[in-house]
């Protein structure tokens, strides 16, 4: 279950974030400081190269900042090691992957249980929570079906029960409506924020679909590495 | 358990480059097995002739094997019949050998007076039935015969058998019905001789008139040699042989020189009147397992009796089974080290280009939490599984080669021996043979993975999840 504590799942204090491009240096992110509260369907959003996905490696404890603090689910995350950081990701992360990113060797069912075998959990118990995980999906035929024989949508679903299996602190999805046409998108949109709901979790995502902005609770606006703009409830 | 079942999933996503990866080690290790068990099976072939032709170890007096060759005479064992029983009544040694008998080794000068030929000659005197009895030793089943019966008989001491170049040598090929015996040479000029000075042959020839009895060389079915020794005490002594055989000895040397003999024949010559004597005790084992001990209860046996004796295996007394095996030893080697090698690079390349197909995937993976050891031991896994894979069916495409080979009824001359014998690949039993190949693929493709691996550990995650 979800931790019922109300500090924010995200806090970032005036974080950098400067990649090396041969001898230049690329600055991505300079000074951001925001948090992201709990249980929320939280956007971020913002044109191509404003650093978008730099925020979410940082917040997602992908990526280290050059300079700043990041906590993440009460955790100070700098202090943490390269096996830790993995171990934090495994409890307490969820990722949706715009390209889906399942694992081709798995089925939809194994590839919804794979986070569950990762953390340990008993076989019995990781079967209970994949089935009810597909179910809620609507995926419950297509469990022994390969990633090469789903379509967009359905690889999106399964995305998106795999993030949420281990049922975690929170979701990121960076753009997760990209390759989707716009009626799957709508689709997905609504799985999200039906699951988000039900599990009482946070989901922050990257998009420039103005589908998936118009249910967010929370929007930031980034440009050039800077945020430009908060906004709480959904935006049209 | 679940790191091999992802494995056995990820191996077959790009199928042709796992067979072909797959084909590389199975051929590799079928190339090992079948190499080692043709090793093998030299290996006791010519272990085989060895032991049928010298046992597994020879008592000699103490100095004989380094000094004594020159004047086998001056060496032989005082009192050999009473070193023989004690042998044969030691209630160990009785349970482990097979044939315990005496030799006579001699050299002399061997002569076809009739022809006016001579010949230096190398021989050795042997009881017969021992000899025929020893040449039945196939601890292996290797069908390989060093030595062929002699068809001589224990009591019948004028009949001996003799190299074939040393009866074409003798002018004897017609006589003995041998083929590819080209004519003798016209005799070389005398003219640097002095007229009244008799030839050498001449004068051997009167002493063996005198020596051999009016009737042998009319009645005799056989053809006759005459041969030439030094008795112990250094006197001129020549008994008369009929040749009851050739064999083809297994080296040149050997075969225009070699006279085997009835053992009495051989003291008789080298001892005359005075105490018959052995040069050596031969002592054949029912397995060359038990050589050890076999060699350590006779020098302990020597010890207690007060004996001057020491005891040489067959590996010392035939240099040539060392030579011949470290070679092949050394050809497996270098095969073995080639075949690692490949399989080396082939299973090196086929996880890079794994983990390269699949960083995306690392990248995912890494994100949901597995640690960068985790990816390592995936991609560790996988080159495991395809060098187990890979040697199992190697495992048994050897055995049904050697099958194929075994049932093939094709022939060979191993080296040493003087006849073809069927070609063998000796697989059964060789559990540590294959053992090791597997393992040793197994090993090789592991540590193939292993750079491709850390590789794929230390990605960055984002740049893992960038890679398209």
């Amino acid at each position: 279950m979800a931790t019922l504590s109300t500090n924010p799942v995200v806090s970032l204090t005036n974080v950098f974030k400067t990649y090396k491009a041969g001898e230049v240096d690329v600055p991505a992110v300079k000074g951001i400081t925001f948090t992201i509260p709990r249980r929320r369907f939280s956007v971020i959003i913002g044109p191509s190269g404003s650093g978008k996905t730099t925020l979410l490696n940082l917040i997602g404890c992908l990526d280290r900042p050059t300079a700043g603090r990041v906590i993440v689910a009460e955790q100070d995350v700098a202090t943490l090691t390269d096996n830790a950081i993995s171990d934090f990701r495994a409890q307490k992360v969820g990722f949706i992957f715009q390209n889906f990113s399942l694992i081709p060797a798995f089925s939809a069912y194994e590839n919804i249980e794979y986070p569950l075998l990762l953390l340990g959990v008993s076989a019995t118990e990781r079967r209970r929570r994949a089935t009810t995980m597909l179910e809620a999906v609507g995926l419950a035929d297509h469990g022994r079906q390969r990633p090469n024989q789903l379509s967009g949508g359905q690889k999106q679903r399964v995305a998106i029960a795999r993030a949420l299996v281990k049922e975690p602190d929170f979701v990121l999805a960076d753009e997760p409506t990209a390759n989707l046409d716009s009626h799957t998108g709508a689709s997905i949109i609504d799985l999200m924020r039906r699951m988000q709901e039900q599990y009482a979790t946070t989901f922050v995502f990257s998009t420039h679909d103005r589908q998936l902005m118009a249910h967010a609770d929370e929007t930031f606006t980034i440009r050039d590495g800077l945020l430009v703009d908060h906004v709480t409830g959904a935006t049209s | 358990m679940m790191l091999v079942k992802i494995a056995a999933l990820n191996l077959f996503r790009n199928t042709r480059r796992s067979v072909t990866t797959l084909s590389t080690i199975t051929i590799g290790a079928a190339a090992v097995l079948v190499f080692g068990g043709y090793i093998t099976y030299i290996q006791y072939g010519v272990q085989t002739n060895a032991v049928q032709r010298t046992g597994h170890l020879q008592v000699f007096r103490t100095g004989y094997f380094a000094l004594g060759t020159a004047a086998p005479g001056a060496w032989g064992i005082d009192h050999h019949s009473t070193v023989l029983s004690l042998i044969r009544q030691d209630p160990l040694l009785r349970t482990v050998t097979t044939v315990v008998t005496p030799i006579q080794s001699l050299a002399g000068i061997a002569g076809n007076f009739d022809n006016n030929t001579s010949k230096t000659f190398f021989g050795v005197g042997f009881v017969p039935s021992d000899r025929d009895r020893m040449e039945q030793w196939d601890e292996y089943g290797t069908e390989s015969r060093g030595l062929k019966r002699s068809g001589l008989k224990d009591g019948d001491l004028s009949k001996g058998i003799t190299g074939i170049g040393l009866v074409r040598i003798l002018g004897l090929c017609s006589r003995l019905h041998l083929d590819h015996c080209p004519p003798p040479p016209a005799p070389p000029s005398s003219d640097f001789a002095g007229e009244d000075a008799p030839a050498p042959l001449e004068n051997l020839a009167d002493l063996v008139s005198r020596d051999r009895p009016e009737a042998d060389a009319a009645t005799s079915v056989d053809p006759a040699i005459d041969l030439l020794a030094a008795t112990a005490g250094g006197a001129p002594n020549v008994v008369s042989l009929q040749i009851a055989g050739v064999e083809l000895q297994p080296w040149k040397e050997l075969d225009d020189n070699y006279v085997g003999m009835n053992i009495g024949l051989a003291q008789n010559l080298i001892y005359g009147r005075g105490e018959h004597k052995a040069t050596g005790i031969v002592v054949q084992l029912h397995r060359t397992q038990d050589l050890e001990i076999a060699r350590s209860r006779l020098l302990a046996l020597f010890r207690e009796h007060g004996l001057d004796l020491e005891v040489r295996d067959f590996t010392e007394l035939n240099p040539q089974y060392n030579q011949i095996i470290g070679l092949f030893g050394s050809i497996f080697s270098f095969i073995t080290t080639v075949i690692g090698v490949v399989v080396l690079f082939t299973v090196s390349n086929a996880t890079s280009m794994s983990v390269i197909e699949r960083t995306g995937e690392i990248g995912t993976t890494r994100a949901m939490g597995v640690r960068r050891q985790g990816i390592r031991k995936q991609f560790l896994v996988e080159g495991s599984l395809l060098g187990a894979i890979g040697a199992t069916i190697g495992v048994v495409l050897a055995q049904i080669v050697a099958y194929a080979v075994n049932h093939s009824g094709l022939t060979w001359t191993p080296p040493n021996a003087g006849a073809p014998v069927p070609l063998r690949l000796y697989m059964n039993g060789a559990y540590a043979l294959m053992f090791l190949t597997w393992i040793g693929l197994f090993v090789v493709s592991a540590l193939a993975a292993l750079i491709p691996a850390s590789r794929a550990a230390r990605l960055p995650v984002v740049d893992a999840l960038r890679h398209v």
